[in-house]
């Protein structure tokens, strides 16, 4: 096994680790414990697996971690800080945009992302879909993801 | 009061953090993994098999073959018991076979400490096969000289029903008849969470399984079965779940995992399925061939429908023949009074297995039914929604099929409320003009009925128990699972609304285990807000009748006097007036010396009455003829289901089921040669699951009826909503462009075809 030293940002902690250089980034993260990273696919077809490498969304099944280096991730668990959930994670409450949660922690990266994009511009529903469009979803026909990210561009 | 509001569901906060914990979440120290070997061919008998090579490779630790597994057969299917020996599921599986029936079949199982190596050690299995003719379209199966896929024969099950009159003279009374073709597609569940479990021991004799599973219960039963090891020494544990649709009604893996863990001295031993084996090598839908007939007299009635349909099983029956059994029943009380004919038989072929899935083969004779009924109008000349709406049972209407009246019955309301949400008549008008040229554009309706659970099929149990905590909180713990659609928000708010305390303060532990999670069968045919709401109910007030009880002696003011605000006893007369709080009286019953106890309620409860549910979609299209495409422009689903709990999960499941049905209607659809029995396409680049591009601004509405033998005056809902669009859809496709398809999808691949035919291009 070849290993490689790693050091990059994961939800605003710095660690350091030595990986096995065939490892996707969605291995070594689910082994550090952030298991909102959820493996619906293994390539790259269903979005469950993303998380914000340098604020862009990614699938992390198909991203080796040794890319990683010097990046800076964002999961889901670190949107949410001293128990108070995110705007987009609220928003996703709110609007009922949750049901069997596996492809929640995904599509809430990719939302997080397209907010922080777009804040303060108008979008409308065919981009949120269109930026939305690698994760997917079978629980909820997609309406009330639409929804809960238009609810947080309108304030 | 908590019923009828929006209350934000329980897991929520979980699963937005991403903290809550799905099977694979969990690890235990040692783990291995499995990986079965599969058959490379549809139909034959394995020759030889050398495991040679894979057993030389570190970190193999066991390969086991159809020859190490117990002679036994089994059924998957998530059915409770049947008392009736008659009435059982197919037993028809072993764990690992040597006579393989479809492409993917099970041969081998090579268990390594990581799933990378026994991926690599499985495909070093080298195995060779006699092959045997693949069987896949009924005239081969059904032929004199087919091969027998299984020593049973080809055939599963069949039968037929003529309800509600005599057929001769309804057909005589017609003054239209008419028989039409139709087929549906294999379709697939596509949860986003794989199938996977975990088993291992912790002594030499118990067998533990976490499993991604609706039907904890049942899968202990079946496990047992399948190993022939006794059912209290195996525990089911079903953590949260990434979505069934009812390929989780069905035990999978979790036999092979116990089998696993045993042969290897309790080692925890996992097995996770990759997407690819999830669509091909699980369970899909019964795709059902066949034809619809009906009649309609001058005054716009319907005569008679007739429905004859071939569903193929695939290689293992897995819920078989019950598929089309409720299919055909469940669609007789839409249009109860007309005469109703349904003849089905299910077969076997050599292609990845059928199970339960959404509303459980009722889409597909609607598909049937609908398609006809609206070819009927055409060709009586009227409006397909005046024949709808003329021929849509009403309440007090008998259900042909149980002969029992129909207490709710909100169908002519949900047609007449669709009407109006889509503008009907206006467009009707208006799109005259557009049924010619690249662009058209068209309007369809499609209805449905469906039932509230499986009663009098099977037993309908469902148990609960509820705890009042120290701090004046309460557990609720039962069986029925919660898998996404929201059922353990919608206990809160039932056993709220019961009791009187406040959602805030009850806890509906999420997670089942079978060693103390009351007996309930499962999360299936929309039975849980409807069977397990009435045990819900009954423990709610007994546990409020036994904490007022505790309150009289603890007080001295009579029971009948007080009643349960929030988190506080009051007098009826007088509610600001606290007479004690929950969390003192807990106190005190949990503490006092000389008094109380733990104060408990504990309800098992078989529910014997089936409430049919209703709805209809409406769609509102654009074809582009030349791109052989069709557009949503707006569509709407109308549900009667009944007091609707929680609007907003009650929204969730008909967006859901109507995305499903419009993937359906579209694109999705598995692709299996009808020569050699390969999938084409098990992988989500060529299964054409929705994205959120292909899926159009989705609307609904409720009409809100009460249903008298429901506790909360509430129906079925968590599948209804996949029925309707998909016929719907259909209909919209033929009112726009004069061509009707009669095959599901209608891909542009299909519609290429037909129009082609038809002239259009
Ligand atoms: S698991 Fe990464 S895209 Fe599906
Ligand atoms: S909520 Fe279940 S897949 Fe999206």
């Amino acid at each position: 096994m070849i290993t490689k030293e790693i050091e990059f940002t994961v939800n605003g902690q710095l660690i350091t680790l030595d990986v096995d250089i065939r490892k996707s980034l969605l291995d070594v993260l689910r082994e550090e414990g952030l298991t909102s990273i959820k493996q619906g696919c293994g390539v790259g077809e269903c979005g469950a697996c993303t998380a914000l490498i340098d604020d862009i969304p990614m699938d992390t099944c198909m991203y080796l971690a040794v890319w990683a280096d010097g990046k800076d991730i964002r999961t889901s668990e670190g949107e949410s800080r001293d128990g108070q959930v995110s705007k987009v994670q609220q928003a996703y409450i709110d609007a009922g945009a949750v049901q069997c949660g596996y492809c929640t922690p995904g599509f809430i990266m990719t939302s997080t992302a397209f907010v922080e994009k777009y804040k303060g511009q108008k979008v409308d529903r065919d981009l949120i879909r269109k930026e939305h469009s690698g994760n997917l979803c079978r629980c909820t026909g997609y309406e009330t993801i639409v929804c809960a990210v238009e609810s947080c561009l309108k304030d | 009061m908590s019923v009828g509001k929006p209350i934000e569901r329980l897991d929520a906060v979980a699963k937005v953090t991403g903290k809550a914990r799905y099977t694979e979440d969990f690890t235990l120290q040692g783990m291995k993994h499995a990986v079965y070997v599969r058959s490379d061919i549809a139909h034959g008998m394995v020759k030889s098999i050398n495991v040679d090579e894979a057993s030389a490779l570190t970190g193999v630790r066991a390969i086991f073959t159809y020859e190490d597994v117990p002679d036994i057969l089994f059924a998957t299917a998530g059915h409770p018991y049947s008392t009736d020996p008659g009435h059982r599921d197919p037993y028809d599986r072993n764990l690992l076979t040597k006579h393989v029936r479809y492409e993917g079949d099970e041969v081998a199982i090579v268990v390594a400490d990581s799933e990378l190596i026994a991926r690599k050690a499985a495909r070093l299995i080298k195995v060779e096969y006699d092959k045997l003719p693949v069987l896949n379209t009924p005239e081969r199966i059904l032929a004199d000289d087919a091969e027998m896929i299984h020593p049973t024969g080809n055939i599963v099950g069949a039968h037929e029903f003529v309800v509600g009159g005599d057929m001769a003279e309804a057909i005589k009374s017609s003054e239209h008849t008419l028989e039409n073709k139709y087929s549906t597609a294999m379709v697939q569940h596509f949860h986003l969470e794989n199938h996977i479990a975990y088993a291992y021991m912790e002594d030499n004799e118990n067998i533990t399984v976490v499993s991604s599973t609706q039907i904890p219960h049942i899968a202990r039963r079946i496990i047992s079965e399948a190993l022939d090891f006794p059912m209290g020494k195996i525990k089911v544990i079903k953590p949260y779940i990434g979505g069934g649709f009812g390929a989780k009604q069905d035990v999978v893996v979790e036999p092979m995992a116990a089998f696993l863990t045993l042969k290897m001295g309790g080692a925890p031993i996992q097995i996770n399925l990759t997407r690819e084996e999830c669509l091909s090598c699980t369970r899909t839908r019964h795709p059902f061939l066949g034809t619809a007939k009906g009649g309609i007299d001058k005054n716009g009635k319907l005569t008679f429908m007739d429905v004859e349909v071939v569903s193929l099983t695939g290689a293992y029956a897995s819920h078989g023949h019950a598929i089309a059994q409720a299919g055909g029943a469940k669609a007789c009380t839409m249009y109860p009074r007309s005469v109703i004919r349904f003849n089905a038989t299910t077969v076997y072929s050599n292609m990845p297995a059928a199970g339960a899935m959404r509303a459980y083969g009722t889409p597909q004779v609607i598909f049937f039914v609908e398609n006809m009924m609206e070819e009927l109008a055409l060709k009586a000349g009227i409006d397909p929604l005046e024949f709808r709406l003329k021929n849509a049972g009403l309440p007090g209407d008998i259900n042909p099929l149980n002969k029992k009246p129909i207490l709710s019955h909100g169908l002519k309301e949900c047609l007449e409320k669709g009407r109006k949400l889509i503008d009907w008549d206006k467009k009707k008008k208006r799109y005259k003009k557009f049924k010619d040229g690249t662009i058209r554009r068209g309007l369809g309706v499609a209805c449905f009925s469906y039932a509230s659970g499986t009663y009098p099929v099977l037993v309908e149990i469902a148990s609960v128990r509820m705890a009042l905590v120290q701090d004046g909180s309460v557990h609720v713990l039962t069986g029925a699972t919660e898998i996404g659609q929201g059922s353990d928000t919608v206990f809160a708010q039932m056993a709220s609304e019961t009791t009187g305390i406040s959602t805030d303060k009850i806890k509906v532990i999420s997670t089942q285990d079978t060693d103390f999670s009351p007996f309930d069968t499962g999360s299936y045919a929309s039975r849980q807000t409807y069977v397990g709401g009435q045990a819900i109910y009954k423990t709610a007030e007994k546990l409020k009748d036994n904490i007022l009880a505790y309150a009289e002696e603890m007080t001295g003011v009579l029971a009948n006097r007080l009643q349960i605000v929030g988190d506080k006893i009051v007098l009826i007369e007088q509610p600001d007036k606290t007479v004690v709080t929950l969390k003192d009286l807990s106190i005190d019953a949990h503490y006092h010396k000389d008094r109380g106890g733990q104060i408990t309620a504990e309800v098992s409860y078989k529910t014997r009455t089936n409430a049919p549910s209703f709805g209809c979609t409406f769609v509102d299209i654009e074809v582009d003829i030349e791109l052989c495409k069709v557009d949503i422009k707006e569509i709407i689903n109308i549900h009667d289901s009944g007091k609707i709990i929680n609007p907003i999960l009650a929204k969730g499941q008909v967006h859901g089921g109507m995305g499903m049905s419009i993937g359906a209607a579209l694109a999705e659809e598995m692709l299996i040669d009808d020569e050699t029995g390969k999938v084409y396409n098990n992988n989500l680049l060529d299964y054409k699951m929705p994205t959120i591009m292909d899926t159009p601004d989705l609307k609904c509405d409720f009409v809100e009826t009460e249903e008298p033998t429901a506790s909360y005056g509430n129906k079925s809902l968590g599948e209804p909503p996949i029925i309707s669009p998909a016929p719907a859809i259909r209909n919209a496709i033929l009112d726009a462009t004069g061509v009707a398809p009669s095959e599901l999808p209608m891909s542009p691949k299909r519609l290429f075809e037909l129009f082609k035919l038809e002239g259009l291009i």
